[in-house]
C-alpha cells in the first residue's frame, strides 16, 4: 500500500474520495478549509466531476448535501465548529428525515480559539441530533474513518458526524491509503419520511429513537474504542487526539499501571466504561474541547468510581490539550530547562500592507471621529483586524452577518451614526437577510461592504457574490441613490470620506461598496499570469 | 524541532524539505502547522517531529525540542520553554520589526548570547550574496542541518533538489548554494 504525507484535513478529503464521494458542500472556515480545497484539486475528483464548488453558507451546504443523499449518492458537508450553528436546523432535522446515500457531516473544532470566537464542542450537536459521532485520533484514522462513516451512515440510514480539532486538521503525517472506490448509483428516495409534517415527523422521530441501541452496539464493537491495559492504578478515558498525549506521557515517563480506554466512536460505549469502573477507583477523562464525555462518564459510572478531568481541575477547564497538561494530569511534570525568555512581545496578525481594508478604516475612523457616539459594528473576516491597533475601530464582532443586524438594532434604540462593516463573502453568507430587515424598517444605518473579491481570511477562496453586490442591494430595496461604489486607495481617501459622511447624513439605509482586490490573491494572480 | 518566524517568511518551505528528506529516509514524521488568521504578519510556528519509532503527539512538550529554527531572533526566544537542555537555537540575526513594542535589540542580543547553544547569522545578507534574497530560508536550513542529526546534510541536499525540481535547474542550484553557505557557517 502507498504511504503519503497528508494533513489531517487532506486525509479526510482523500478518504472521502476513495470512499466513493459524489459531492462535497462547504463554506470556508479554519480549520476545515483544506478538505474542500484538496477535493477541488484532486485529479480523480475532477475526472469524476465530484461537486466541490464553495457554497454561500453552511446551511445551504448542509441542505444541498442532504439533497444529494436523497438522490442516493454519498455526500460530505464540511465546516468549522461555529458553522454548525448556522446549519443546525438542517443538521438536526436530517437525523429525523434520515438519509438515503451516505451523509457525513465534518465539523472542525478549534479549542484554544486559534482562529475563532469560541471553543464550542461539536460533539454536543451529535448527541443533540441523536446520531453517531466519529472522532479520529490521528491522520490515518481520519482517512480510514471516512469509509467507516459512509458505511455506517448507509447502514443506519442516518447522517454521521465526524469531529476533528485544529491540531489534527492542520498536522501532517504519513498515511497508508487504499484503493479508489466506486460512487453510488443514482437512486432517488421514494420514501415519505422526508416530509416532516407533524404526523410524519412523530413517526420519524420514533424511528430515530429505535435506532439508538444499534448506534450504541456499533460503538461497543467499534475497533476504534479499545482497551490498552498495563494495570489498574488509574483508569483513563482518552478521546480523539487526547489519546496521543496520554500515549506520549506513558512513553516519556515510563508510566505503569494505566488502564486506558481509547474512545473514537460515539455514543459512548457504556459497557466498556462500566468495565473500566469495575477495575479502577479513579477515572481520568482526557478530551480535547468541552467536558462532554467527562459529564457522561460520571452519569454512567455513578458511585462506582471517581471521575476527574477538566471539571475537577486536573486538566485546564479551557483551551486545547497538550502533552504538558496531560502529563501533569497523570502526575508527571514536564520541565523547561532553559526557562522563559524576557525580551518578548506579542505579535498579533495584521492587515497586509497595501490592503484595501486599511484605506476603508482610515477614512471611516476619521469620519466617525467627527460624530460623538458613532459606533462601527464589525463582522468576521480579515477586516476584524480593524479592531486591533492602529485602527481600533470596531465596537463588535460576534457572528457572520451580525454587523448589519446589530447596527440596525442599535439604530432602532437611537444610536447615531450606526455603521456596519462587513466583507463581501460574509455579506452573502449571512448579511443579506439582515439588510432586508433594515430596509423594511427604513433603519438609519450605513453599511460598508468591503469587497476584496474573495474570501480572504481563509486563503482566498471564491466569494459567492462577486460582481453581484450592487444588484443584490438594489434588489433588496436599497434606494439607487444610496448604493455607492468606491475604490479604496490612499489617494481616494478624501472622496471616500465625503461619501461616508453624506451617507451617514442620509436618514435611511445606505450601502457603500469599497472594491479592490485582496493583495494576497492579486499577487497570486500576477504570479500565475507571469508563468503563462 | 520547532520552526518559527513571522507569517510569510517561508518556514513551511523549510518544513517541506525536512519532511521530504525524512520520508525518503523512512522515518516517522508529525508536523503541526499554523494556518488561518495568524499567517497575516503574526507569529507563526510549526512543530516538526521525526523519529525511528511511532510518534503519538503532534505537539512537542516543554523541554522536548532538540532545535529551534527561526527566521527571526525574537521569535526564536518565544519557544525557549520547549527547548531541551542540550538544544540549539539556530536563527536569523536580523529583527523583523512590524510591532511598536519590539524589545530593545541590544537586550535581545544579550539574552540570546547568554544562552549556551545559539547559532546566528544575517541570512538575508548571505542569501543575497551567494544566491538570491528569496533563498534566505535555505541558508537557515543549512545552518540548522548539523543539528538535525536524524537526517544527513546530503539527504537534505537531495530533498532540496526534489522539492524545487519543478521550478527548474537554476532555482535548484541557487537554493543549494544558499543551503551550502548556511552549512559552511558552522
Amino acid at each position: 500500500m502507498e504511504k503519503i504525507l497528508l494533513l489531517g484535513d487532506e486525509a479526510i478529503a482523500l478518504g472521502a474520495i476513495h470512499a466513493g464521494l459524489s459531492g462535497v458542500y462547504a463554506y470556508p472556515g479554519t480549520p476545515s478549509t483544506e478538505i474542500t480545497e484538496f477535493i477541488q484539486n484532486n485529479a480523480t475528483a475532477k475526472e469524476r466531476k465530484i461537486h466541490s464548488r464553495w457554497c454561500t453558507n453552511e446551511k445551504t451546504a448542509m441542505e444541498a448535501a442532504l439533497g444529494m443523499s436523497y438522490a442516493g449518492k454519498r455526500a460530505l458537508v464540511c465546516m468549522k465548529h461555529v458553522g454548525m450553528n448556522v446549519c443546525a436546523d438542517a443538521f438536526v432535522n436530517s437525523a429525523v428525515t434520515g438519509v438515503n446515500g451516505g451523509l457525513v457531516v465534518l465539523a472542525a473544532d478549534d479549542p484554544s480559539m486559534h482562529s475563532s470566537q469560541n471553543e464550542q464542542d461539536s460533539r454536543f450537536y451529535g448527541k443533540f441530533a441523536l446520531i453517531p459521532i466519529l472522532e479520529p485520533s490521528n491522520q490515518q484514522e481520519a482517512y480510514d474513518m471516512m469509509k467507516v462513516a459512509f458505511e455506517l451512515s448507509e447502514k443506519l440510514q442516518e447522517p454521521v458526524l465526524l469531529r476533528v480539532v485544529t491540531r489534527l486538521a492542520h498536522s501532517r503525517a504519513a498515511v497508508e491509503v487504499g484503493a479508489q472506490g466506486d460512487e453510488n448509483a443514482f437512486n432517488p428516495s421514494t420514501g415519505r419520511g422526508w416530509v416532516l409534517l407533524p404526523g410524519i415527523a412523530k413517526k420519524q422521530y420514533a424511528a430515530l429513537l429505535e435506532k439508538q441501541p444499534l448506534m450504541l452496539e456499533a460503538a461497543e464493537n467499534s475497533p476504534y474504542n479499545r482497551n490498552e491495559k498495563s494495570g489498574t492504578k488509574l483508569g483513563v478515558v482518552a478521546c480523539g487526539i487526547g489519546y496521543n498525549y496520554v500515549k506520549e506521557a506513558i512513553a516519556n515517563f515510563k508510566i505503569d499501571g494505566i488502564n486506558l480506554l481509547k474512545i473514537s466512536q460515539y455514543p459512548l460505549p457504556e459497557n466498556k466504561i462500566l468495565d473500566l469502573a469495575a477495575e479502577c477507583e479513579e477515572i481520568l477523562v482526557v478530551e480535547d474541547g468541552q467536558p462532554v464525555v467527562e459529564t457522561d462518564v460520571k452519569t454512567i459510572v455513578g458511585d462506582k468510581a471517581t471521575v476527574i478531568g477538566r471539571l475537577t481541575g486536573q486538566l485546564p477547564r479551557t483551551g486545547e490539550l497538550d502533552p504538558d497538561s496531560v502529563s501533569k494530569a497523570l502526575g508527571y511534570e514536564t520541565q523547561s530547562p532553559l526557562g522563559i525568555a524576557k525580551n518578548l512581545a506579542g505579535r498579533p496578525p495584521q492587515l497586509c500592507q497595501g490592503c484595501g481594508h486599511r484605506d476603508v478604516y482610515t477614512a471611516l475612523k476619521e469620519v466617525a471621529a467627527e460624530y460623538e457616539g458613532a459606533r462601527i459594528f464589525g463582522d468576521i473576516g480579515c477586516y476584524t483586524l480593524g479592531a486591533l491597533p492602529p485602527f481600533q475601530a470596531l465596537a463588535s464582532c460576534v457572528d457572520m452577518g451580525a454587523s448589519i443586524t446589530m447596527a440596525k438594532g442599535a439604530a432602532d434604540a437611537g444610536l447615531f451614526p450606526s455603521i456596519a462593516v462587513i466583507g463581501d463573502s460574509t455579506f452573502t453568507h449571512s448579511g443579506m437577510t439582515g439588510l432586508l430587515d433594515a430596509i423594511n424598517d427604513n433603519s438609519n444605518i450605513t453599511v460598508i461592504i468591503s469587497d476584496n473579491l474573495t474570501t480572504a481570511m481563509t486563503g482566498g477562496q471564491d466569494s459567492a457574490g462577486t460582481n453581484k453586490f450592487e444588484a443584490i442591494c438594489l434588489g433588496l430595496g436599497v434606494s439607487p441613490d444610496h448604493v455607492k461604489v468606491v475604490t479604496p486607495t490612499p489617494p481616494n481617501i478624501p472622496e471616500i470620506k465625503r461619501i461616508i459622511k453624506e451617507e451617514i447624513e442620509y436618514n435611511g439605509v445606505s450601502v457603500i461598496i469599497p472594491r479592490r482586490e485582496c493583495m494576497q490573491t492579486l499577487m497570486r494572480h500576477r504570479k500565475q499570469a507571469k508563468k503563462q | 524541532m520547532i520552526l518559527c518566524g513571522v507569517g510569510g517568511q517561508g518556514i513551511l518551505s523549510i518544513a517541506t524539505i525536512i519532511g521530504e528528506a525524512a520520508t525518503k529516509a523512512g522515518l516517522h514524521l508529525k508536523q503541526a502547522e499554523v494556518h488561518g488568521m495568524s499567517q497575516r504578519g503574526g507569529d507563526v510556528q510549526s512543530n516538526l517531529r521525526l523519529s525511528t519509532d511511532e510518534i503519538y503527539s503532534d505537539l512537542i512538550s516543554k523541554g522536548g525540542a532538540d532545535v529551534i529554527i527561526s527566521m527571526e531572533p525574537m521569535e526564536s526566544l518565544r519557544y525557549l520553554p520547549y527547548l531541551g537542555k542540550d538544544g540549539w537555537i539556530v536563527t536569523s540575526s536580523k529583527p523583523f520589526v512590524n510591532i511598536p513594542n519590539y524589545p530593545d535589540e541590544a537586550a535581545l542580543q544579550a539574552e540570546l548570547k547568554a544562552l549556551p547553544r545559539v547559532s546566528q547569522l544575517d541570512i538575508d545578507a548571505i542569501a543575497k550574496e551567494v544566491a538570491n534574497p528569496k533563498a534566505a530560508n535555505m541558508v537557515l536550513l543549512g545552518m540548522a542541518a548539523p543539528y538535525i542529526e536524524i537526517v544527513s546534510v546530503e539527504q537534505l541536499r537531495e530533498a532540496i533538489r526534489t522539492v524545487f525540481a519543478r521550478k527548474g535547474d537554476a532555482i535548484v542550484e541557487s537554493n543549494l548554494k544558499a543551503f551550502d553557505a548556511g552549512v559552511a557557517h558552522k
